[in-house]
């Protein structure tokens, strides 16, 4: 991964979001949410009955990660993306919330797509089992909701230049298609 | 007769789990190198080059590589001669789990219920799967399965008349499917033959080999190379985001099988291949 690294902060605005274009390198600052599964579950299910999330999801970024614990003096534990199809479910809710972007591994639906177009937001993939090296840019960690669900309770992570790849753009665009459209020899 | 303490049992559970997901193993090191240097996307390139960093960078905090540490599975060959004394041998595996994954700082990601969803908190119960034979030593190997790549696994109960043709066929239709989401590279393990549940642990089983290793039987070790050849033409590459190292390796577990069935299982592992073995 030679080429520039583009270096976004959040929260994310419709300008800096149709910049990125699948293939984009990014590096990500400021502050991100977590959700796995089950959060997800209860935060749309809060969107449903009107009440209000635990944190605004305005211009903001959801990384899927449900890290492992922190030692002793460390923010967080190691902490890469989980498998993204498992929120297509639930991200469409979310990015007509406001939200600008997911950070998971994996492809995502159809639908997603349309709807990261339509709110103009982008999908990121980070790199799936790469949890101690992506843990690096993680600075503070705090949970914020469902501290019951372990880890897959909501935390707000400070990051600072956390390594990224723009994999579905605001355009419609899908990296994984691409990619492999690019290199399959069948 | 060989008595065994099971008390013994538990520490070296305990260390197996943290140095599984600590250090990974130099067969994958050396797979994932050799994936580096050949791949022909940039992108896929870059992706190898984390992940080996990040497998240092593991190693030299003793921080688990992936923080999906696994369910934590075990296959367990009991010499006959020997007999456990000071508890039960499967409570003490799973005190080992209980211990590991608190001290060594690994996720907890087991579930009391399938259906109801309620964390157990210390990663436990493990799979085990247990095996009688000959002698008097006990040994216990163990492997943290993510959940990515196991949920991307799949048995087929195929007709004979499908044949070895219809056998690739499956195997490369679901790594097709698979596509990202079981962070590749990958290792491909396939059982066929026996019944239902046998064919599904012996594609488990066949993901302990070493990368590199060669099938002892040349008809299964042609079709493996075979099918290794055929999943990275696929294009599926690094993380999913092409390229030409989708799989560091294909493994295959035959069994005697029933005149009627074909089974086939095709069970993934990702590229954080843990798996630790100790003999008692
Ligand atoms: S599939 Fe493997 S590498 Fe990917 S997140 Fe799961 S355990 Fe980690």
């Amino acid at each position: 991964m030679s080429e520039e690294k583009i270096k976004i902060t959040t929260p994310l605005t419709d300008d800096v979001v149709r910049k990125l274009k699948i293939g984009t390198q990014v590096l990500i600052s400021g502050t991100i949410y977590t959700g796995r599964d089950a959060a997800h579950k209860k935060m749309t299910d809060a969107l449903g009955k009107g009440e209000p999330l635990p944190f605004d999801p305005k211009g903001q970024i959801i990384y899927f990660v449900g890290p492992a614990p922190a030692k002793p003096g460390k923010p967080i534990g190691s902490a890469g993306p989980t498998t993204s199809y498992r929120m297509n479910a639930y991200s469409p809710a979310m990015l007509d919330a406001g939200l600008k972007g997911m950070i998971g591994k994996g492809q995502m639906s159809e639908e997603v797509r349309d709807k990261l177009k339509e709110h103009i937001a982008c999908y990121f993939l980070a790199i799936g089992g790469a949890g101690a090296l992506i843990a690096k840019s993680i600075k503070e960690a705090e949970i914020i909701a469902y501290d019951d669900l372990g880890p897959e309770a909501v935390r707000k992570l400070t990051v600072e230049d956390f390594p990224a790849i723009v994999t579905f753009d605001c355009y419609g665009g899908n990296l994984f298609e691409e990619g492999v459209r690019q290199y399959s020899r069948e | 007769m060989r008595e065994i303490d099971v008390n013994e049992v538990i520490p070296k559970v305990r260390q197996m789990c943290m140095d599984a997901n600590y250090f990974l193993g130099d067969d994958v090191k050396s797979a994932l190198v050799n994936a580096e240097k050949n791949e022909e996307s940039p992108v896929g390139k870059g992706i190898l080059s984390d992940i080996i960093k990040n497998s240092e960078i593991a190693r030299d905090q003793q921080v688990p590589m992936c923080q999906d540490t696994g369910f934590a599975v075990f296959f367990v060959e009991i010499g006959q001669d020997v007999h456990f004394t000071g508890g039960s041998i499967t409570d003490a595996i799973n005190e080992g789990v209980r211990q590991g994954y608190a001290d060594g700082y690994l996720r907890k990601s087991i579930l009391g219920d399938p259906i109801q969803r309620v964390n157990t908190k210390d990663n436990t119960p493990a799979v085990i799967h247990y095996d009688i034979v000959p002698g008097n030593k006990v040994k216990i190997i163990f492997a943290a399965k993510g959940g990515g790549s196991e949920n991307m696994s799949e048995i087929r109960m195929m007709k004979p008349s499908d044949g070895v043709e219809g056998l690739k066929d499956f195997v490369l239709d679901r790594v097709r499917r698979s596509g990202g989401n079981p962070c590749p590279p990958i290792i491909v393990g396939i059982g066929v033959g026996g019944t239902f549940e046998k064919c599904a642990q012996i594609a488990k089983k066949s993901l302990l080999r070493e990368i590199g290793s060669k099938h002892p039987d040349p008809y299964y070790a042609a079709l493996e190379a075979e099918l290794l050849e055929k999943v990275n033409k696929i294009g599926i590459g690094p993380q999913g985001l092409g390229g030409r190292t989708t799989a560091l390796a294909v493994f295959i577990e035959a069994h005697p099988c029933h005149i009627a069935s074909f089974p086939v299982a095709v069970n993934i592992q990702c590229h954080a291949a843990r798996h630790k073995e100790v003999i008692i």
